[in-house]
């Protein structure tokens, strides 16, 4: 095949070119690195070669996740921690403090309490239909049919698309004189104004969502599918076991554990939902469609009063979410791999 | 007859396709359905955008869409400086007859023939249809070259993506070379401390790191949106697996030859981490140029915005200028679609392999 082999040189000619200034940069490191090593010796090596990303993780982590949690317990529109003033809990009362639970508009802080309200809708919608379709889509990839790849490469593709082309594409499409209301006119009824309606804003928001990362997640659940041992569906089938059959005896349990891990991951993205929102709804209308990092954002940087510790005191609420999820990933990643 | 049966067969051969020889199940048939249902689910709207941004600012806002870009046809005639919009018009004897518009007035449009110089001829407006030709708007393309700071944005996109992915490459796979050829007290320790930074990301830090970035005096400048990534724990993982492989005879080779550490990791390791190298390269890439939440936080000033940031800025105006903005989309689309082509192998199973985006 001519145009394979094509192809793979082009892609080895890109890398290389991407190479050459990797390549220029070892070349000058070269000579001081060598000095070094005469200097801490071959013991002290690792730590050497550990110093740059630690460096980094430090200055953009561990110090940041510090001055977070130092932050959310100051009050004030300063930046800088020695000019702030210490409020105790006072960001964290503000934040939780509601008359009752679970209606956002009793909230002292109801946009807070909306995004949370916001994000759970959002999650639960999002994350089931996101594993059912993912998986309804792998399994129907992981049949004998034709043009695999290209199947493939189409539920795949908008995985790697910007979260703003994303959020562009559908806005264009769900206009009010776009080409879905064209479409409902076409067929005798009204047009729709998808983004003043706050059930339609969320109801895109998930659905576009789901189309931008259902790839993703497909791809998982397939490379799970394909890791089945072939002779089990091979001794099904000399059984004469129906398809139903080997799906929920077979295919099913075998799954399970790579769903497992598949739900969590979603869970840990889906949380922390931002981009393609803003750009499609803008929050709006309103605040149908305002989420817990979009609440973050606006309270932290676009506010007239940028209130930093009332932005950092949310953050922290959301890091003890994603702590709880990331330990159940690693726990589902284990079980997974262990099993 | 025989030929026809043939030919027959092997179109039922390929209408009931596969499942070994058996006859077409129902799971086959809504499979082929669901397949084609999303093609044109997952393709249309892209194809909708590419259409669409070579449309002319008037086709955009015409409703219903057309489906192909048109644009009205106009002739230029004696006796009026700028070229005139060209209609078909249906006469009071019901013959049709192409006039050209001189200008419209309430209701009524006043036309000229373009064959017959001089006189112009009264036209109520619903009697006359627009005469159009297939035409790619390209100005859309063309223009935001010139009137918008867009070849800037394109700029700061590749120069973020280019030199973060460089430093990405560098000390991630650096660290990982520490953590999987040395043994040394603390590398399970460090290696819990990278994996540990997985847990927290950019959106639950925002502001901290808003703050480091100030405080080191980055603020709209490009840095700020290059290293706090630069560093990913996804990264040295997926390096470090891969670097454990490496038979550790060639490295002991060639410390006997008194390569030093540097060219142990340089000359020996890395090369032969080329694949990782790649996938972690396209990750980076991907990121890199799709990234958009903490760019948009510390590139305030126009100057300095991505393409991402830019074109959320463009979108958000109140007189948003859609020709523009679609033309635009396509250009940052046209980057990813030219990786995935070549690239796809790499990045499928580089996904399935690391579960990570």
């Amino acid at each position: 095949m001519p145009i394979a082999k094509d192809r793979i040189s082009i892609s080895d000619r890109l890398s290389a070119v991407a190479a050459w200034p990797v390549l220029l940069i070892f070349k000058l490191l070269d000579y001081p690195l060598s000095l070094v090593q005469r200097i801490v010796g071959v013991k002290g090596m690792p730590w050497i070669f550990l110093l740059p990303n630690l460096a980094f993780f430090g200055l953009f982590v561990v110090i940041p996740l510090g001055i977070n949690f130092a932050f959310s317990f100051t009050g004030g529109p300063e930046l800088f921690l020695s000019d702030r003033v210490y409020t105790g809990t006072e960001q964290y009362a503000f934040l939780l403090d509601c008359e009752t639970f679970g209606d956002p508009i009793t909230c002292r802080e109801d946009r807070f309490w909306k995004g949370l309200y916001n994000t759970a809708i959002f999650i639960i919608f999002q994350v089931t239909f996101l594993v059912l379709f993912s998986m309804i889509t792998a399994l129907i990839l992981n049949r004998k049919i034709r043009a695999r790849g290209f199947f493939r490469a189409v539920f795949f593709f908008p995985v790697l698309l910007s979260p703003v082309v994303v959020a562009l594409i559908w806005k264009w499409v769900l206009l009010r004189d776009g080409i879905l209301n064209a479409f409902l006119v076409s067929i005798g009824m009204d047009k729709i104004l998808f983004f003043v309606s706050p059930e339609w804003s969320m109801f895109w928001a998930v659905f576009v969502s789901i189309w931008a990362h259902m790839g993703f997640y497909t791809l998982i659940i397939l490379a799970g599918l394909q890791a089945i041992q072939p002779d089990l569906y091979e001794a099904a089938e000399m059984d004469g076991t129906s398809t139903e059959r080997v799906f929920w005896r077979i295919t099913l349990p075998l799954l399970w554990p790579n769903l497992l891990v598949v739900v969590v991951l979603a869970l840990i993205k889906g949380v922390q939902i931002f981009d393609e929102v803003f750009v499609l709804t803008g929050g709006g209308p309103g605040t149908a469609t305002q989420f817990i990092v979009q609440y973050i954002y606006n309270t932290g940087f676009t506010e007239q009063v940028q209130n930093f510790g009332l932005a950092s005191a949310a953050s922290m609420v959301l890091g003890g979410v994603l702590f709880v999820l990331t330990m159940t990933q690693l726990a589902a990643t284990r079980a997974r791999d262990n099993g | 007859m025989d030929d026809a049966n043939r030919s027959n067969r092997s179109l039922n051969s390929l209408l009931t396709a596969r499942r070994g020889r058996r006859r077409l199940h129902w799971t086959d048939v809504f499979s082929y359905t669901y397949l084609i249902f999303g093609v044109i689910l997952m393709f249309g709207p892209v194809v909708w955008l590419v259409l669409s941004s070579f449309k002319t600012p008037a086709g955009l806002i015409e409703f219903p869409p057309t489906f192909l870009p048109l644009g009205q046809i106009e002739v230029q005639v004696d006796g009026y400086e700028k070229p005139l919009l060209l209609f078909d018009v249906t006469q009071d004897d019901g013959t049709i007859k192409q006039l050209a518009q001189v200008r419209r007035i309430g209701i009524v449009s006043q036309m000229v023939d373009p064959e017959v110089l001089g006189e112009t001829i009264r036209v109520p407006i619903d009697q006359r249809t627009k005469v159009r030709e297939f035409r790619l708007a390209v100005e859309n393309y063309t223009d935001p070259l010139e009137r918008f700071n867009f070849v800037g944005f394109l700029n700061n996109s590749l120069i973020v993506t280019i030199v973060a992915t460089v430093i990405t490459l560098l000390i991630n796979s650096m660290a990982a070379y520490g953590l999987s050829i040395y043994e040394f007290r603390g590398r399970n320790a460090i290696m819990l401390f990278v994996i540990g930074t997985l847990m927290i990301p950019i959106t639950v830090i925002l502001v901290p790191v808003y703050l480091v970035v100030t405080q080191l005096g980055m603020i709209n400048s490009l840095w700020a949106v290059i290293l706090p990534g630069a560093a990913t724990p996804t990264g040295v993982f997926l390096l470090r697996q891969y670097m454990l492989t490496i038979p550790k005879d060639l490295i002991e080779a060639a410390r006997m030859d008194k390569a030093s550490e540097w060219a142990v990791y340089s000359k020996v390791v890395l090369p032969l981490t080329m694949p990782a190298i790649a996938v972690l390269a396209i990750f980076s890439i991907m990121w890199r140029w799709n990234e958009f939440l903490w760019p948009l936080i510390v590139l305030n000033r126009s100057e300095v915005h991505t393409l991402q940031v830019g074109l959320n800025a463009f979108q958000g105006e109140l007189d948003v200028q859609w020709h523009y903005i679609l033309a635009m989309t396509v250009v940052t689309l046209i980057p990813v679609v030219v990786v995935f082509t070549f690239l796809q192998k790499f990045i499928t199973t580089g996904i399935a392999s690391s579960g990570m985006k």
